[in-house]
């Protein structure tokens, strides 16, 4: 059962792409379950959730394999102004 | 390549749309998305409305309906033109040449040098180099340097990847010897390794266009495209630009002892809206320098961008004063390159529909 920020991650996931299963999924891009414009898409939303601003140099997809992968995106990122 | 040229100015910017406007609201029912998904990307990538050419329209139409107005309204004289560069990536024919083509319908000299290049996101960029080289050897001409291309006809309309930023539109500028300007930085990098990540496979030499080319595939992502249409490679552009950029635009401004603070304007290509606000965030270039609403106005017109870029948001500005612009694109190649100059106090800058 995920709880905090992994439930709020994944239910952003299911938001986007809503007809996959990210829970059993062991790498979102190699799996086809993200493409770039989804991952932009989480980027947006993720920034206004977490009212962060992610480093261009960390929205490569191998950032966005996993939802752990995507918490240390987060966290690693500045406050926004 | 890094240089320097010197006493050269941009003296006129005229840019030419076609009047057809898509927009996208009306375009989410072509992509096979959930409507709700597909609408996200359009406050985040700037996806409102583009500019598409009618079938059948070419990047001579657009040059030549450009010319003749620049003609009619005596913003050149005919006399005064030493070459003719034409820089696209969507050729009337493989032979003859666009620029040979205007040199035959205007009735221009023999001694006009005309050139096609073919280049795509840096063709601005490419074409102002190609222009500054040649005034040293034509120094009493001015130069009419042609940024156009119709992309939309070479783009599926059920890949929503691409076809939303994509828009057709050329611009025309002049270029000029000026002994009194100062001097213009110019870097270009450019990695053939990583070409295939923006590609048209079909319809050149290598392979030519079929019926089996023609066919519409549903590539697994959700897009839906042939083999004769252009594709990006998002992650690999969106990435490369992330990566090559702002070091690149760290280097321009240290070899010219300028800062994000002494450059009045960041004119760069115009790929979407997102884009240009990471790399405005990585470079701490403040929003308000650094222009991002093309793709929304006109959409991505590939090497016509920075001209028109500075048309749409700076043309008052421009036709009263000169400013210090950092101009930078990136794209098809791979290529990634910049200038640094004075912009501005131009004899002309307009953009103009057309019926095409």
């Amino acid at each position: 059962m995920l709880e905090g920020k992994q439930k709020e991650i994944l239910d952003m996931l299911n938001e986007i792409r809503p007809e996959f299963d990210f829970v059993t999924s062991s790498n979102f891009i190699e799996d086809g379950l993200l493409d770039s414009f989804d991952i932009i898409t989480l980027i947006s939303m993720l920034e206004e959730k977490y009212q962060k601003k992610i480093d261009g140099m960390d929205t490569v997809p191998e950032n966005f394999f996993s939802i752990e992968d995507i918490i240390r995106v987060v966290e690693k990122s500045e406050g926004r102004n | 390549m890094q240089t320097i040229f010197r006493e050269k100015k941009i003296s006129s910017i005229l840019g030419i749309l076609p009047e057809t406007v898509g927009y996208f609201d009306d375009e989410v029912g072509n992509y096979s998305f959930p409507a709700k998904q597909t609408m996200r990307l359009k406050k985040v990538m700037g996806f409102e409305k583009h500019r598409l050419s009618k079938t059948g329209t070419t990047v001579f139409d657009f040059a030549s309906y450009g010319l003749r107005y620049m003609f009619q309204k005596e913003w050149i004289d005919k006399r005064e033109i030493g070459a003719i560069l034409v820089v696209t990536l969507c050729p009337d024919y493989f032979v003859p040449h666009i620029s040979t083509m205007l040199q035959g319908e205007f009735g221009l000299a023999s001694d006009v040098l005309c050139l096609d290049i073919a280049q795509g996101c840096c063709g601005f960029l490419i074409g102002l180099m190609e222009a500054y080289l040649l005034l040293e050897h034509r120094k009493d001409k001015k130069i009419i340097l042609v940024n156009g291309d119709v992309l939309s006809h070479k783009i599926s309309k059920m890949d929503r990847n691409d076809f939303p930023l994509i828009g057709d539109a050329a611009t025309i500028t002049v270029i000029e010897q000026d002994a009194k300007a100062g001097d213009i930085y110019y870097e270009m990098h450019m990695d053939g390794s990583r070409g295939d990540a923006l590609k048209i496979p079909a319809g050149a030499f290598r392979m030519p266009s079929t019926p089996e080319t023609a066919k519409m595939i549903e590539q697994g992502d959700g897009n839906v495209r042939s083999l004769d249409h252009m594709h990006m490679d998002g992650s690999g552009v969106f990435s490369f630009v992330q990566t090559e950029v702002p070091p690149l635009l760290v280097h321009m401004l240290e070899e010219t002892g300028e800062s994000a603070d002494s450059i009045d304007y960041f004119l760069f290509h115009q790929p979407n809206r997102f884009m240009l606000q990471k790399l405005a965030e990585k470079a701490k270039i403040p929003e308000e320098k650094l222009p991002m609403n093309l793709v929304e106005t006109y959409g991505n017109p590939s090497g016509a961008s920075i001209p028109l870029t500075a048309a749409l948001n700076l043309r008052e500005k421009l036709l009263a004063d000169k400013y210090r612009c950092c101009f930078s694109a990136f794209g098809s190649g791979l290529a990634w390159g910049g200038m640094i100059l004075d912009f501005g106090r131009l004899e002309y800058c307009e953009i103009i529909e057309s019926n095409l």
